[in-house]
């Protein structure tokens, strides 16, 4: 970077007649720096997505171990292999750690990656942030781990129900740890929803108006819109949380004129909008995944935009039907079943837009596919099971049975988890350049389709022959023993199929089949480019002329007159995509880092002692300036390139 | 080969732009959302405290609204030199720009002196009650964001006399303005509701 400023007279300037000397300047520019230092000082988009994603797996892979354990506890009645209090802490670390390590982030950190590809920008915007909400939640993440194998454990559900939650009846560190947890997780999630809104509104290439943006860039919108209106709330009601727990507030104490519903409103208005978070990506996955394989473009572009949009309006009148068991006015649970119907509609309106999609196409059943196709006839059971359940008179009969988990599983595996590891075959080949196995991939489809379903649709039995959730075993003799075996036998089906998943990946690491720029012949940007993708995504940032910009037959225009020596960035006007400025975004820095830490020890100490949220600050506060302020080789190459408006 | 469409040539854009063109108004637009989310669901949380209360504030007199009302009257004046230093901002005057951040952050100086006193007027503490507990956090949450934009303006006011010194500044002046607007503004409703909804009966 210093020696920028001598150079200008002689700057590079990409384009399509640029050659090989311009592409290795921007790929040199567009590199993260060596070294360990460099690693942490990383802030390429596809660097830190690489590692979120892989965080975000380490943590599904220790969820579904939780899981494993309390299926092993639950295979025979009265097993002793961990007692109530050990069991009660693996339910809360289970659902925690899928809920809020693994499905929300997995989605932000699979968007991080793919969408700068798909719009034909170089970069995510806000690149340093990206790099901190990052380091945030992994940190998070840790804590709680550590918490847990230090014994000190949440054990009061992943949804943490005041009163049980309170100081009173949950001594020890655990649920401020849990508590706090959100508090990172959460901010960085926030920060993510920025990055990824201001990316889709002002980076797309130009052409690329807001009528042909991939449906998955879409979905990624307005889940990241959806994100900035339901985060606050959990936040805000974990902080009183601690605050309740360790400076002796009062909002959730009865006695002093506070409320425990209070905490259920603050968690399920964020609760239920976070089942669409972890919903409505997916729906951008499917709809690219069966515009592929079916060969032709979505049906209904526009449907599917305007459904995506009103299942996230709907997504937040919802949140009291998880409330139908308390004493809230009838009238209003009728409301709340009305909306939670009203639901199924644009639902509808996505899948049958695929129906039409695959029954016009010419379909090629390749594994990425099939997840897809699994995703219908789950996630319609799982429809189904909440159809049910979003009637009052029968939440009442199966409130806090199996019939619950049953539902709930169904509806986030196949909603969320299939799509997910659909996606993960279908982008592997840009992520690495290599292809996964594919016998491997079908052999891993059919083991988790089939143990899933053997895991799981027992419990809806279970549920309506009256087995509570969260026990931690039972009696002989209630009828229960054999399908709780069978659900024990299905899990470990599933672990299986992740164990080949793994397998799959770590041999295609370095021996799959070289993929090639376009594996799939599919239309979006991301395949225009070769596999993985260089440093600086595009060698010439393409103009947009269609919704399927790979499948034109036009020659393809392209952008030219950006530096290639520097980090200039196009960005572009909202609805047409006009170019507007030629940005120069910030190198790479170890100050997204410290100050990541400096906030993780402000986070942890505070569990301990209040005031560390004063002097917890001052590192905080002294690490960002850092991180702002400019240094004097960054600022005369932006002199250098200056061009005022 | 078929013939390739002239590149679209982009050298000649400006480097920087002001408001909606920029990336940082949507940054700062963002957080804006999130953090009136915040202040709305804590208005929202005051409230459905008040409505299970048999009576209103719980055991406590209403807050003093001497230093409450002089500090919205601060805050409000404050817009002034705040507008001055993001119109010289904009017309790329840093001698203007750096004056009237001087001069906002006199008035910071003088808001946040007068919010250490605001707590002492609340008539409640937080351990006391539900009432002095929601009243803390609103306080308490708005106070944060004082703060954070003084030491805001404190870095980009030293920015702008010492350097290095670069267009896009200019800019930053500009977003550092429409937050401190939404500072002011988001007041305004906190006021109403920690020192005027207590009075108006149960």
């Amino acid at each position: 970077m210093t020696e920028a400023a001598s150079v200008s007279r002689e700057r590079l300037y990409d384009g399509p007649d640029a050659g090989a000397a311009t592409h290795s300047a921007l790929a040199q520019t567009w590199s993260d720096p060596p070294g360990w230092r460099g690693w942490f000082a990383a802030i390429n988009h596809k660097t830190i997505a690489g590692r979120f994603i892989a965080a975000t797996f380490l943590f599904f892979v220790l969820g579904g171990l939780l899981a494993l354990a309390m299926r092993w506890q639950l295979a025979s009645p009265r097993t002793r292999a961990v007692g109530p209090d050990m069991y009660a802490q693996l339910f809360t670390m289970h659902g925690t750690t899928m809920m809020f390590l693994f499905a929300v982030p997995v989605m932000q950190a699979v968007a991080t990656y793919l969408v700068p590809l798909m719009i034909g920008a170089r970069s995510v915007a806000f690149p340093r942030m990206n790099a901190f909400a990052f380091w945030i939640f992994v940190m998070g993440g840790a804590f709680l781990f550590i918490g847990f194998v230090a014994g000190a454990g949440p054990n009061t559900g992943w949804f943490s129900y005041v009163p049980l939650a309170s100081a009173d009846y949950a001594p020890g560190k655990g649920v401020d740890i849990w508590a706090q947890m959100i508090t990172f997780t959460e901010l960085a999630g926030l920060l993510e929803a920025i990055v990824l809104i201001t990316t889709i509104l002002k980076m797309r290439a130009p052409g690329m108006s807001l009528s042909r943006m991939p449906l998955f860039v879409w979905a990624t919108l307005v889940t990241q819109c959806m994100v900035l209106f339901a985060m606050p709330s959990v936040m805000l009601g974990s902080t009183s949380l601690i605050l309740d727990r360790l400076v002796g507030t009062h909002f959730y104490n009865p006695a002093r004129g506070g409320d425990v519903l209070l905490w259920q409103h603050l968690f399920w208005f964020f609760g239920h909008p976070e089942v669409y978070l972890i919903f409505i990506p997916p729906l951008g996955f499917i709809s690219t995944i069966i515009a592929t394989f079916a060969r032709r473009p979505v049906f209904g572009y526009t449907a599917m935009v305007l459904s995506l949009i009103a299942i996230a309006f709907l997504a937040f009148g919802l949140w009291v039907h998880h409330m139908f068991a308390t004493n809230l006015p009838e009238i209003g649970k009728a409301f709340f079943t009305a909306a939670s119907l009203a639901i199924a509609l644009p639902s509808g309106v996505q899948i049958f837009c695929w129906l039409a999609t695959l029954i016009t196409g010419r379909l090629q059943f390749r594994t990425p596919l099939l997840f897809v196709l699994a995703f219908f006839f789950i996630l319609v059971l799982g429809g189904l099971s909440g159809v049910m359940l979003g009637s009052v008179s029968l939440d009442l009969q199966v409130h806090d049975t199996y019939f619950v988990v049953a539902h709930l599983h169904y509806v986030l595996l196949g909603g969320a988890v299939f799509p997910l590891f659909g996606a993960f075959f279908y982008w592997f080949p840009k992520f690495r350049g290599r292809m996964l196995s594919e016998r491997l991939g079908r052999w891993q489809f059919w083991l988790f389709f089939v143990g899933f379903n053997v895991t799981f649709f027992p419990m809806h039995w279970l549920g309506l022959q009256g087995m509570p959730r969260r026990v931690w075993t039972y009696p002989e003799g209630m009828g229960w023993d054999g399908m709780n075996l069978l659900s024990t036998v299905g899990a470990f089906a599933i672990a299986a199929s992740v164990l080949l998943f793994i397998v799959n990946v770590a041999r295609s690491w370095r021996h799959g089949a070289i993929a090639g720029a376009d594996p799939w012949h599919a239309g979006t940007l991301e395949w225009t480019i070769a596999s993985p993708p260089p440093p600086h995504n595009f060698d010439a940032m393409p103009v947009v002329q269609g919704r399927e910009p790979a499948w034109g037959a036009r020659p393809r225009r392209a952008v030219s007159g950006l530096a290639a020596d520097a980090r200039e960035v196009l960005t572009t006007s909202v609805r047409d995509a006009d170019p507007l400025t030629r940005s120069l975004f910030p190198s790479p820095s170890l100050w997204p880092f410290i100050s990541a830490l400096a906030t993780t020890a402000l986070f942890v100490a505070s569990v301990f002692t209040p005031w560390a949220v004063v002097w917890g600050a001052v590192p905080v506060a002294l690490a960002v300036i850092a991180w702002f302020w400019p240094g004097r080789a960054e600022t005369e190459q932006a002199l250098a390139l200056e061009t005022k408006p | 080969m078929s013939v390739r469409p002239d590149p679209l040539d982009v050298r000649a854009l400006p480097s920087y732009a002001f408001g909606r063109l920029s990336l940082m108004w949507w940054g700062t637009v963002g957080m804006m959302l999130i953090e009136g989310t915040v202040f709305a669901i804590c208005i929202l949380m005051y409230f459905y405290l008040r409505g299970i209360a048999p009576a209103w504030p719980i055991d406590a007199a209403p807050p003093d609204l001497l230093w409450g009302s002089v500090n919205t009257l601060i805050l409000l004046a404050s817009l002034l030199p705040n507008q001055l230093a993001k119109r010289a901002a904009e017309r790329e005057d840093r001698g203007r720009a750096r004056l009237w951040l001087v001069v906002c952050l006199l008035f910071a100086v003088a808001f946040l002196v007068v919010r250490a006193l605001e707590f002492g007027t609340l008539n409640v503490q937080w351990y006391a009650n539900a009432y002095g507990s929601v009243v803390w956090l609103l306080l308490g949450l708005h106070t944060t964001h004082l703060i954070t934009d003084t030491i805001d303006t404190v870095v980009l006011t030293v920015l702008l006399f010492t350097g290095p010194f670069e267009g896009k500044r200019f800019v930053d002046v500009s977003e550092n303005a429409l937050y401190w607007y939404f500072v002011v503004a988001s007041w305004l409703p906190i006021y109403a509701v920690l020192y005027l909804a207590p009075r108006g009966g149960t």
